[in-house]
């Protein structure tokens, strides 16, 4: 697919402003999983704005390709995104965590358009885009199922299970995107549960694998590029990122997986970001 | 139920797993969004047979029951209607966070049709038994929980299931049941008791293996007591037939429930709850598995160890006819 220099001006600005209103989002919610929010997306912003193949306003529409948010804790960072596209109203980001509000911290398909699947609880993704890639297959669909999770979720042996089984089935339709922040709740990943040789673990249960900075458009851009053309093996992309990406006081800090901050905060956090944001830019 | 095409040859002839499969593979030809899942256990659920006659259609995930349950789920996002199938214990406990979340409260259209269910693996042990899954099935919202007594109904039970949106979770037993009903006409809907033997003096309530138990106890009760048992077929558990447990309790004052599960949780702590909540008293039994790890054995010697074989299900009867329960000098009820 490629990307030009202005579309991918266009993307880190897209990026950059999401960034924003996750901030603002936290805000409304009273608190959120921001780090992890803030680590995919660069990623979630390349799918939605760049590769997937969707119609906001035919959310149901059968040969869409699927995003499968498998860190489902991360909704306060993929809400905006549906807002920001239609998908939601943008004013329900006002409500998010508010009792009887359509938007909780994990978001609920039957609530919200555009979601295709309800997750929350870790590694359920890989084996719910398993079933959509095969079903896909059995029906001569030819959509995509992308399906992101979390390094720490990659404890879970259910992602395991699932991955043996996207290369047992030769499934290259289904796309696994690690995001690699090396955090979770109670610290580093090196110190809570060593994931290490990680992409070696995925290679050894048949994946090509692309290791790529997650926070470096053009690289990401050609990582699924080259993950959509995979033939007889599937590929997984295993993105570095860092956690509270873009807010110097988050950013690699295990302690910002879920925090709260008032609106004299954010707006520290968007000076930040706009700092961020433009020097990523310059260096294009 | 049109279209049912077994008969008494079949019952006779094939496990109630065996017709399952049958039942599906026939199903399968008419709607091609039916697929079939299982864990390393085709041959075991007998859900193998749609694979001999649509191999594209059957999905063997191996030993990863997890796995096994969110692609159902996945799939079913996808407009296929799939049919899961592993032993009762895996799907009710060991995949159980994927049945709960992936399935149930996205209200999948994911049928789990699990076998070797209560102590029909009896000479496996505690590993394979499966006493809680009725119990556990039930909390899970959206849900619909069946314990069909023999093949046939089985076979009722799966056509029903496909017919009814949203996740339906059937137990069914390992090898053959006692035979209970001989052809298809005996009126089988989903949600609603089976009237089996008619009675005023008690009722039993009976799910799965012991319907059998209780419909032989019946008859000796008639023959030899002079008692009139009715028997209900309580094939659903969830959504229960109340109205059926309030007429029992209405007519008949004495209850008892037979149920190849623990009893706690299960069959008849659901007839309690509606038994508490109708302001009615009536004297009360739950037979089945009482809240232990069972000893091993065949499933009829194990029946008849904890009670709720025919004879288990006869003494308690005859106990229950002899408690004095209308004439409570002790209520009051004035306050």
């Amino acid at each position: 697919m490629g990307v030009e220099r202005e579309e991918l001006l266009r993307l880190e600005e897209k990026a950059r402003d999401l960034r924003k209103l996750i901030i603002d989002t936290v805000v409304w919610a009273g608190s959120g999983h921001v780090g992890g929010a803030l680590s995919s997306i660069d990623i979630i912003t390349l799918l939605y704005y760049k590769y997937l193949n969707i119609d906001p306003t035919r959310p149901d529409w059968e040969d869409r390709d699927r995003f499968i948010l498998s860190k489902g804790h991360i909704g306060v960072g993929f809400a905006p995104v549906l807002a920001d596209l239609g998908f939601i109203d943008h004013k329900l980001l006002k409500t998010y965590n508010h009792t009887g509000s359509e938007l909780g911290m994990h978001l609920d398909r039957a609530k919200v358009p555009g979601l295709d699947a309800s997750t929350g609880s870790l590694g359920h993704g890989l084996p719910i885009a398993l079933g959509l890639g095969l079903s896909a297959r059995l029906k001569g669909q030819s959509f995509k199922t992308y399906c992101l999770m979390g390094d720490g979720e990659c404890d879970e042996g259910s992602i395991w299970e699932a991955a043996m089984a996207i290369a047992h089935y030769k499934l290259t339709s289904v796309i696994p995107i690690v995001d690699r922040n090396r955090c979770m709740i109670d610290g580093r990943t090196n110190d809570v549960m060593i994931l290490e040789p990680f992409c070696d673990k995925w290679r050894a249960f048949g994946f090509n694998v692309i290791e790529v900075d997650g926070h470096d458009m053009p690289a990401l851009c050609e990582a699924l590029d080259t993950a959509a053309e995979a033939q007889d093996k599937p590929i997984a992309i295993i993105a570095n990122t860092k956690k509270g990406c873009g807010v110097e006081f988050m950013a690699d800090n295990y302690r910002y997986h879920y925090a709260s901050f008032d609106a004299e905060k954010a707006e520290a956090c968007k000076i930040d970001i706009d700092k961020y944001h433009d020097a990523r830019a310059a260096a294009l | 139920m049109g279209g049912l095409n077994y008969t008494m040859i079949d019952t006779a002839k094939l496990s109630t797993a065996e017709l399952y499969g049958k039942t599906l593979t026939d199903l399968a030809e008419d709607h091609p969004e039916i697929v079939g899942l299982t864990a390393d256990l085709a041959k075991s659920t007998k859900i193998g047979v749609l694979g001999e006659k649509y191999p594209d259609r059957l999905f063997n995930l191996g030993i990863a029951e997890q796995n096994l349950l969110g692609t159902a789920a996945g799939m079913a996002l996808n407009g296929m209607v799939p049919f899961v199938s592993t032993f009762a214990v895996f799907t009710s406990m060991r995949g159980l966070d994927q049945v709960h979340t992936d399935i149930c409260y996205q209200n999948l259209n994911v049928k789990m049709i699990a076998t070797h269910a209560g102590l029909s693996f009896g000479q496996a042990g505690s590993t394979h038994h499966c006493t809680e899954d009725l119990s556990i099935m039930r909390a899970m919202a959206n849900c619909k929980v069946i314990a069909p007594a023999d093949g046939m109904e089985t076979a009722m039970a799966v056509r029903a299931a496909y017919e009814t949106p949203g996740p339906v979770y059937i137990r069914i037993n390992r090898g053959f049941d006692q035979k209970v009903y001989d052809n298809p006409d005996f009126g089988y809907e989903l949600g609603k008791a089976v009237e089996l033997h008619e009675g005023t003096d008690l009722t039993i309530i009976a799910c799965g293996p012991a319907v059998w138990s209780a419909r032989e106890a019946a008859n000796v009760l008639e023959r030899v007591d002079g008692i009139r048992a009715r028997v209900l077929d309580m094939h659903t558990i969830k959504p229960l037939d109340a109205e059926a447990v309030r007429a029992a309790v209405h007519d008949t004052r004495r209850l008892i429930t037979a149920e190849d599960h623990n009893i706690v949780g299960g069959l008849g702590s659901a007839v309690a709850e509606v038994i508490a909540e109708s302001g009615k008293s009536c004297a009360f039994r739950r037979l089945g598995v009482p809240d232990t790890f069972s000893i091993i054995g065949l499933h009829e010697d194990l029946m008849a160890h904890y009670g709720y074989d025919m004879n288990g299900i006869l003494e308690t009867a005859r106990d229950l006819m002899g408690a004095d329960f209308e004439d409570d000098d002790d209520w009051d009820d004035e306050i």
